[in-house]
């Protein structure tokens, strides 16, 4: 008889043996990890080792070269496509337009998102999450007037909206934010993580959350020869 | 139908984008304008010869306007994220391709109709022959709009992807040229234009039921 995890154990997002490549070049092989709920997973790596690549993958985006990803033990392929519902994945790149309001940028990624029979996030909710934020004064203001830095929190809104998937998958999300910000993202990240949700993250810096203490997973220990 | 909600988010967001920058909105009815106007002072001011060639030059402007327009359809979206999340969201990436070919006609296509009269008086065309082109254009412009955004799809992110898209997308839009401007020399003839009529409908939905899953497929290959 194998072993089975505890059902409130089991991974949520698991890789079996991924391989990743950018153009014809391998990034990483055997790649193995499992994302548990209330786990908050660090992946790091030096410049150039695959972690976007590896959270594009995670996320659907991409096809493995090798191996799969796997949701709940169901790889992603086998899924229907409402796996996505249950899915955050902020880039690099925050995704809001320039010409929309702040509010109306999020108000657009969240009904994009929104399965079936989900609400889409009300602006109610939304300027809440941007309070939360500390842009509640910004909400009306095209996102083309905003600095770096707000930028990423108004992104980050998401995050603290009601309508949140268990799953996160954050791109440098330390990026460009302040001492203030970093203390407002490190919260949100604990909520989620006692709410039982779980976060795989990058980040060049070190990590100041320490509940619950983020698992360093090292992209470098799978890297290619060379 | 949640799928639904996708197309009418990505089709609000898009109009509004248009409604926010309306000069650049406005360029490709200019460039119509005055390419279609370049030919009567090029040609030579004789009626006969300009109302024979009066279908085939608003055609090909149509055309023309339409690929300088859709170069910039999917390509803003890859920049700035929008078109990861829209990749992300939970239902078939088909109902972007064809929130944002509909956008694209509704901005772009659906002017070019209404200055379609401008040529009537440049090339002293008469009044059936200006209502056949005005039909022809109702219905080949959509087709333009959605083959131009399978072909912004397949060179987003290419280096000199503008004049590949217009070398992809013109043999294929060709049908739709020798069709639309033959309703035009058919009613100037003296005959129905119905047949003309029936084979572009024929084209536009062939084109709406395959060119979005073509575009969805070369959304994700290209952003792969």
């Amino acid at each position: 008889m194998t072993w089975m995890p505890p059902a409130d154990k089991a991974p949520v997002l698991s890789a079996v043996a991924l391989g990743g490549q950018r153009g014809e070049r391998p990034l990483f092989r055997r790649l193995a990890f499992s994302l548990m709920p209330g786990q908050v997973l660090w992946l790091r790596g030096r410049n150039g080792r695959g972690k976007t690549s590896l959270l594009r993958l995670l996320a659907g985006l991409s096809t493995p070269a090798a191996g799969e990803v796997q949701l709940d033990g169901h790889p992603l392929r086998a899924l229907p496509l409402s796996w996505r519902e249950r899915l955050l994945y902020i880039a690099h790149a925050n995704a809001l337009k320039d010409d929309l309001s702040v509010t109306e940028a999020l108000q657009f990624l969240g009904r994009i998102h929104a399965g079936d029979g989900e609400a889409a996030a009300t602006p109610l909710q939304i300027t809440t999450a941007l309070e939360r934020l500390g842009i509640g004064t910004m909400r009306s203001a095209p996102v083309r007037t905003l600095s770096q830095g707000q930028r990423r929190r108004a992104a980050l809104a998401r995050l603290a909206l009601p309508q949140r998937p268990s799953v996160w998958l954050l791109d440098e999300p330390f990026d460009a934010l302040d001492t203030d910000g970093i203390a407002v993202l490190n919260g949100l990240l604990r909520e989620h993580a006692r709410a039982g949700g779980s976060v795989l993250l990058t980040s060049h810096q070190a990590l100041s959350l320490t509940d619950p203490l983020p698992q360093p997973l090292d992209l470098d220990a799978f890297g290619v020869a060379g | 139908m949640s799928a639904g909600r996708l197309f009418g988010a990505v089709l609000g967001r898009d109009l509004r984008l248009a409604a926010r920058r309306r000069t650049e909105a406005m360029l490709p009815l200019v460039f119509f304008a005055v390419a279609i106007s370049l030919f009567p002072l090029g040609v030579g001011p004789e009626p006969q010869t300009l109302r024979v060639i009066a279908p085939g030059v608003v055609w090909v402007c149509a055309l023309l306007a339409t690929m300088l327009s859709v170069h910039q359809l999917y390509a803003g979206d890859l920049a700035d994220g929008s078109l990861e999340q829209l990749l992300l969201a939970p239902h078939q990436a088909v109902w972007v391709a064809l929130a944002k070919a509909l956008a694209h006609w509704l901005v772009n296509g659906l002017p070019l109709l209404l200055a379609a009269p401008l040529a009537g008086v440049l090339f002293d065309m008469s009044g059936p022959a200006l209502l056949a082109l005005v039909t022809g254009l109702a219905l080949g412009t959509p087709v333009l709009s959605l083959l131009g955004g399978l072909g912004a799809a397949l060179t987003l992110g290419l280096r000199s992807s503008g004049m590949l898209l217009i070398l992809i997308v013109l043999p294929l839009a060709t049908p739709v040229l020798i069709f639309g401007a033959g309703a035009v020399s058919t009613v100037e003839a003296g005959q129905s234009a119905g047949g003309h009529y029936s084979l572009l409908g024929a084209l536009l939905i062939a084109t709406v039921m395959g060119a979005p899953w073509a575009t969805a497929a070369a959304l994700r290959i290209s952003t792969e």
